[in-house]
């Protein structure tokens, strides 16, 4: 499904991606495991094109994208449907309702009338456990409804594979189980993932394999219980160790 | 009441004046002042959102006529840019650029507003968070839709008080095209003092006027702010 190739990705004289290679098969869940700084939002952010690399290609559905040329703004924007991006703060659109924020991807992107991306919509919603909060501002939602929203909106393109920046990471602990049952739900159904996350639980339970960077590299990756309970590199033991403390 | 009244000189004689003078005055209030306020601010407000843009555009020739423009128009004096347009083109012996004196007044009103308002309208878009335009992206949409349906809605909201403040401003500076002989409300003023020889009872009506046009406007302001912070 996702055949990222030779990527690389600088800001001025930091090299934040050296030479990557990733691949996700269909209906596979990847989880990206990592310190801060080691690349893994800008890789994911990569995959939706929100970063450009200047090296190296992707492939996500038979589409190629390759990064030594000019690439041109609609295939950009072609090429980011593929994938329903989750973002740390949600970014939800504050002036629309849940619905809306649902809607405006096919309404104004795929040009869906509006009643039928409504209905749509409104089935997302319940699916993500917020049946009854469909007309509601993002500003009247608990940070935990309003993941769930995000990940409504991001689903509601038909993206190919759905990514997730740290979806957790801002929200405070007794509102992060709702928002982890949610995904993984969505794994169990079968949905490519790729997921960058502290929360290593999810990671041992739902990832079907979990890859470690450190520096703008890939250290190791394996199925969770090669990489939690065998890593064989010291970077990964040494950064797991201090997720034990 | 006394002193008042002869500060003021509030004889009957005066009260009659004022009485006389109210409506002419209105009559400049609502064929000019109102007119040439609104349709410089709309005209303004559309030059402002395309400076801003061509600002922010990251395209340097289009940055650049931004930059000199506003330099321009915010580096001289309205009286100036008024005189310029009205008299100096006039003078060219160009058909085309002698300008009635409203046309004239309007045209330079026009570019004044969209100067400043640029300003304005640049910084509340950039004070739209940056997550805002990743998740329109995010979903596939062109950087003029994102601006359309999820940037400009959210820079509206926090260019309000601002822009209100340029629509008063120019409310008030519209007295300056009086000096290129448009019949707005303090020509009106000036040419009743020229009769009645009152200039303090009817500067200080004219004064009242503006003052209560800027009143008016407060309010609505404050109206405008309370629907859109509805959702925030």
């Amino acid at each position: 499904m996702i055949t990222a190739t030779n990527i690389s990705k600088r800001f001025g004289d930091l090299e934040v991606l050296k030479n990557i290679d990733f691949n996700v098969e269909t209906g596979k869940v990847v989880v990206i495991i990592g310190p801060s700084g080691s690349g893994k939002t800008t890789l994911l952010r990569c995959l939706n094109l929100l970063e450009q690399p200047e090296e190296g290609s992707l492939t996500i559905d038979r589409q190629t994208i390759d990064f030594h040329e000019k690439i041109p703004k609609k295939s950009i924007r072609g090429f980011r449907r593929l994938s329903g991006m989750v973002f740390q703060t949600y970014n939800l659109f504050p002036h629309f309702t849940a619905a809306e924020n649902v809607m405006e991807g096919p309404v104004t992107v795929q040009k869906v009338p509006k009643a039928k991306a409504r209905e749509k919509a409104t089935e997302i919603l319940a699916k993500v456990g917020l049946k009854d909060k469909v007309d509601t501002h993002p500003h009247q939602l608990s940070g935990g409804q309003q993941q769930r929203v995000g990940i409504a909106r991001a689903m509601a393109i038909d993206p190919k594979v759905m990514l997730f920046d740290e979806p957790t990471s801002a929200l405070d602990p007794e509102l992060i189980g709702e928002v982890l049952r949610v995904m993984k739900q969505l794994a169990e159904e079968g949905r490519t993932m790729v997921v960058v996350t502290h929360e290593m639980n999810f990671a041992k339970e739902v990832a079907d394999e979990v890859i470690f960077m450190d520096e703008g590299l890939v250290v190791e990756r394996g199925s969770p219980t090669d990489v939690f309970e065998n890593p064989q590199e010291e970077r990964t033991k040494r950064f797991l160790n201090l997720l034990k403390e | 009441m006394f002193l008042f009244n002869s500060i003021l000189g509030l004889s009957p004689e005066n009260i009659e004046i004022l009485k006389d003078s109210f409506l002419p005055l209105m009559r400049g209030v609502l064929a000019y002042t109102i007119p040439l306020s609104l349709l410089s601010f709309f005209i303004g407000l559309v030059l402002a959102v395309v400076t801003a843009l061509f600002r922010i555009s990251g395209i340097s020739v289009l940055s650049g006529i931004a930059r000199v423009y506003v330099s321009l128009i915010r580096g001289t004096p309205l009286l100036v840019q008024l005189f310029i347009v009205y008299f100096g083109l006039g003078n060219l012996g160009i058909e085309f650029l002698k300008f009635e004196p409203f046309t004239g007044a309007l045209i330079a009103f026009s570019l004044n507003t969209g100067a400043y308002a640029s300003e304005t309208i640049r910084a509340s878009i950039l004070s739209v968070n940056k997550g805002q335009w990743e998740a329109a992206s995010s979903i596939g949409m062109s950087y003029m839709q994102s601006l359309r349906r999820v940037i400009l809605p959210q820079a509206t909201r926090v260019s309000i008080p601002p822009l209100s403040n340029s629509f008063i401003g120019l409310v008030k500076e519209t007295s300056l095209a009086s000096t290129i002989l448009v019949s707005e409300m303090f020509r009106k003023a000036q040419e009743i003092v020229a009769t009645t020889y009152t200039p303090l009872l009817i500067y200080m009506e004219a004064a009242a006027i503006y003052w209560a046009i800027c009143f008016i406007l407060s309010i609505i302001q404050g109206g405008i702010e309370n629907k859109l912070n509805r959702y925030v």
